[in-house]
């Protein structure tokens, strides 16, 4: 099967194009019905739908340097962390009692916190159970991919259509500088044969994936100057294959999770780097942006977790009518597939407006493109008060189009860099989260923080509370470039002092 | 002659399943093997299971008491070269 995906780069000369619902246009009905509801793999998706993880499957079979495998911690939030392990039961019972009180719940992923696969039971068995009780939940899985192909075949037939590999590398030399050993045979391999046996099983689990029509997803985690330049090379090779997504993600590695990258120092990537390979793998295939790099028992929509609210004893004395609750989600989402279209209608105009504005503008210089921050809570439109977003969705405006980038997180974890220190207020810490960014749209916004981001070049707008994101970054874009603002270079903002 | 595990163990599950006589089971603050019913794997494995998945150096000791992963095994570092892979890595 060869999935024709459209780059998000790619240049768009027709109106009503660049809206990032629309990218998913060109794709056969088939697939599209698939990813329409996925928060994970639409873009669109996961402003209105929601996803959850059970942690069922703790036991792994490699070892991953960015991995620490004492995943028990209730207050970081990072892949392969949970808080409490379940059984198939037990985690039956918990996505259930989600989807009654999360109706936009549509996904049930398993993603660890170990590999999924490596004992496959536990996983297998939850499928099945939820296949049978709640049929209108979408089944994922995430993999290393190590165990892949000996399951490939079993996962097509419990109705998964979503899998999610890890692929760092293509290259056992590379391969080597991030996994240390594999178990494999019921032996430890260890070095550039191990790394050459896991890409081996990897790509050929892609190919048999491909081959039963499951979409599959290829996370890769950007490790600076252990494989950037290489995952061109990834994206090319899986997107060759038939992958339907590549969600470059950042590296996570700081001392006090006890990786081995974060005990010996390796640094993660800038903002900047991160969206320079991205933009530079978006020639082969699509991107995913939106990732939130979220924990193995997450819950809620993508970059909130309401996983406190579903603990063990909580569903214990949780009555879950799953007839009427299946009813109820049916209602709910035919409401937010709705709202989806009236947005997309408004938002095709603004983008219509857009594109005559590139006509206008043509005798002269072509306006720069512009980056915004837009604090959101969901439904695709501009919701929050800037004190209380603890992430930021960043689009970048041009005369062509407007699209996502990513998304940063204010507090979760320290981007590095010299200037960080103790003394740093969280505003201060926001502000350089938001580097680049010349605008932040939000509902509301105190006195306080908007004299500081001015200060520091970034424009706080709260005009454009409740409506759809990228009508408005295209409606302020539009007001900036008639004011002239965006005919040359960007001013340099005033220095921060820590 | 039996496998120990000893403190350290960060009870990430891996070997629990692996064992052939059903010799490991949860315990607190770690998990432990049954020295009764662990046989080092002979009979069934040239590797002992247990101590072929586990990702933490030092915690699974022989029926020596001499830790089958020692320092720098599973990290693929050498004490000895600790310092220089420090200095490499964070040149990155």
């Amino acid at each position: 099967m060869d999935l024709k995906v459209v780059s998000q780069s790619g240049g768009c000369a027709s109106s009503g194009c660049g809206s990032s619902a629309d990218r998913l246009s060109h794709l056969p009905e088939a697939i599209r019905a698939k990813v329409n509801n996925h928060p994970c793999f639409s873009e669109d998706a996961h402003h209105h739908y929601a996803r959850m993880h059970v942690a069922v499957a703790p036991a792994c079979n490699i070892q991953c340097h960015y991995c620490n495998r004492k995943y028990d911690c209730s207050n970081e939030s990072r892949p392969g962390v949970v808080s409490e392990l379940l059984t198939p039961d037990q985690a039956v019972k918990k996505v259930l009692a989600v989807a009654a009180n999360i109706p936009q719940m549509t996904v049930l992923g398993i993603a660890g916190p170990g590999d999924p696969l490596a004992n496959p039971e536990r996983t297998l068995e939850t499928f099945r159970q939820l296949s049978e009780k709640a049929p209108d939940i979408r089944l994922c899985v995430s993999t290393n991919g190590l165990a892949l192909p000996a399951v490939a075949e079993e996962l097509s037939k419990h109705n998964i259509e979503h899998v999610t590999i890890t692929i760092n590398c293509v290259d056992p030399d590379v391969g080597a500088k991030i996994y240390p050993w594999i178990f494999w045979n019921n032996r430890r391999v260890k070095g550039r044969k191990a790394a050459e046996i896991l890409i081996e099983q990897q790509q050929k689990g892609l190919e048999m994936l491909v081959e039963r029509g499951v979409l599959v997803k290829v996370n890769s985690v950007l490790i600076p100057g252990v494989n950037d330049e290489h995952l061109k090379e990834v994206s090319r090779v899986v997107k060759a294959k038939g992958a339907f997504l590549h969600n470059v993600m950042p590296l996570i590695a700081e001392e006090e999770h006890g990786t081995f990258y974060g005990l010996m120092g390796q640094r993660g990537p800038t903002n900047e780097e991160l969206q320079t390979l991205q933009d530079a793998c978006a020639g082969d295939m699509a991107m995913m942006r939106h990732c939130r790099q979220c924990r193995a028992d997450a819950v809620g929509m993508l970059g909130e977790d309401r996983g406190h609210e579903f603990t063990l004893d909580k569903i214990e004395t949780m009555e879950i009518d799953y007839a009427a609750a299946m009813a109820r989600r049916a209602e709910i989402h035919a409401e937010i597939e709705a709202n989806r279209a009236a947005q997309r209608q408004q938002t095709g105009e603004a983008f219509v407006s857009l594109s005559s504005l590139k006509r206008s503008v043509r005798p002269k210089v072509e306006p720069r493109s512009v980056l915004m921050a837009v604090a959101t809570t969901g439904q695709g439109v501009i919701n929050q008060h800037f004190g209380h977003a603890r992430e930021f969705l960043v689009y970048e405006a041009s005369v062509n189009e407007v699209r996502f980038i990513g998304a940063r997180k204010v507090d979760l974890y320290c981007a590095g860099g010299d200037t960080c220190g103790d003394a740093e207020t969280t505003l201060q810490k926001i502000i350089r989260t938001l580097e680049g960014c010349e605008v932040v749209l939000c509902s509301k916004i105190g006195y306080e923080p908007w004299s500081q981001l001015e200060e520091a070049g970034i424009t706080p707008n709260g005009e454009h509370a409740m409506e759809p994101i990228e009508e408005a970054v295209a409606a302020v874009y539009r007001e900036m470039v008639e004011a002239g603002q965006l005919d040359q270079a960007k001013a340099e903002p005033q220095r921060l002092t820590a | 002659m039996a496998f120990k595990i000893v403190e350290g163990c960060v009870n990430c599950w891996a070997c629990e399943p692996l064992c052939p006589s059903q010799a490991i089971f949860e315990a607190k603050p770690h998990f432990l093997v049954d020295a009764k019913k662990c046989t080092e794997c002979e009979g069934d494995y040239a590797d002992a299971q247990c101590a072929s998945v586990c990702p933490i150096e030092g915690v699974i000791l022989d029926g020596l008491g001499v830790p089958v992963n020692p320092p720098g095994s599973l990290t693929g570092i050498p004490p000895e070269r600790l310092a220089a892979a420090r200095a490499e890595i964070q040149a990155r």
